[in-house]
């Protein structure tokens, strides 16, 4: 068994009505340290947790939305968000952050890691990951 | 076949807990290996040893801390849940100044990193939640 | 590539059951537990999406979740398949990893 596995990280819920979204993401941040290959997928009302313009100024809530643009730098490679959830929820990728990640190495940069896939990719990449995390 | 077994849910309120208990305690019966059951979110609850819950209820907590001595089980809270919800052990109060502890026996409160490693140390992880 | 896919939520409370299906290869197993052994019941709007999936994949129920929720085994969708917690664990061993649609 290799000592890398792929680590798939399942995000199905909102973020702010329960705590899933914020304590999820802190696995992932820690998990960095581990250096596994490692992706995000995000359906459901986890498509919320990637929406730009967040403002907890008046909930009092800890905004924790500026740490998904830092999850490139957390050797997260791929965030995918599945379309049809997107739609549902009348979305675009326009409404979503955008994440950078480089490889310091290699210098190899992606500008934006998150990505729309469709149903069949979502059940492909879901297949095809060794670990899936659900919170 | 090795396990890690993530718990999401705390005692009572969900059923979540009860399903980690007996899937943890059938694999073990069938001899397999669990390597850890990691608490996180409200699962964290499930390590006080303040609960006490009506007779004629089952014990959840001292369910878990009976599979543990038998089969010299890893119980793990995570620390970070665990701080948020109020669940101390000795390391903890000194740390943080809190005049009490209320981890159970058999339970120890440690790092997410727990978690990522039994992902990595197992064969399979299980996630039982909300 | 053979999954286990858990389910705990009744399919008439959210979409779980469905997610699952929709993003289950085939060969997979479906394993309802908790509240999602509502889903193997006969005679509900869920029934056709649980009977569809069976095309490619296998469904199971878990016995004591069925038993505690007055499910009989005739009220149980048939090919839907009933396994006690020693069988759920042998299904997390039988298949490549286990993915939970809380």
């Amino acid at each position: 068994m290799s000592d890398i596995k792929k680590f798939m990280y399942l995000n199905r819920r909102a973020p702010y009505g329960t705590i899933y979204a914020w304590e999820s993401l802190e696995v992932v941040l820690i998990g960095a340290a581990f250096d596994q290959e490692v992706s995000l997928m995000f359906t459901d009302d986890g498509v919320y947790q990637l929406i730009k313009g967040s403002d907890t100024s008046e909930s009092d809530m800890k905004n924790f939305m500026p740490t998904y643009r830092t999850l490139g730098d957390y050797g997260c490679r791929h965030m995918y968000v599945d379309k049809a959830s997107l739609e549902a929820r009348g979305l675009t990728q326009d409404d979503l952050i955008e994440v950078a990640w480089e490889d310091f190495e290699t210098e190899e940069e992606v500008d934006n890691i998150v990505e729309v896939v469709d149903a069949e990719q979502v059940a492909t990449l879901l297949a095809e990951s060794e670990v899936v995390f659900s919170f | 076949m090795k396990l890690a077994v993530q718990v999401n849910e705390g005692p009572y309120q969900h059923q979540a807990t009860d399903s980690a208990y007996h899937f943890t305690k059938a694999a073990l019966e069938k001899g397999h290996e669990v390597f850890r059951v990691f608490f996180y979110h409200d699962g964290v609850n499930n390590g006080t040893r303040l609960t006490t819950p009506p007779q004629d209820d089952r014990n959840i907590v001292n369910r878990w801390v009976e599979l543990a001595e038998k089969y010299d089980l890893d119980l793990v809270l995570c620390v970070a849940a665990a701080q948020r919800r109020g669940l101390v052990d000795d390391g903890e109060a000194e740390r943080n100044g809190k005049d009490a502890t209320n981890i159970a026996p058999q339970f120890r409160i440690s790092g997410l990193g727990q978690l990522i490693e039994a992902a990595i140390q197992s064969d399979r992880l299980v996630v039982f939640g909300d | 590539m053979a999954d286990l896919h858990t389910v705990n939520k009744s399919p008439f409370d959210k979409n779980s059951l469905e997610q699952a299906i929709r993003f289950s290869t085939a060969g997979s197993a479906i394993l309802l537990i908790e509240d999602g052994v509502y889903g193997a019941t006969k005679g509900t709007v869920a029934e056709d999406m649980v009977k569809g999936a069976m095309g490619d994949k296998k469904v199971f129920a878990l016995k004591s979740d069925l038993m505690a929720r007055a499910i009989k085994e005739d009220r149980v969708i048939d090919g839907v398949e009933i396994v006690d917690y020693a069988g759920f664990v042998d299904l997390v061993e039988a298949n490549d990893k286990v993915q939970a649609w809380l």
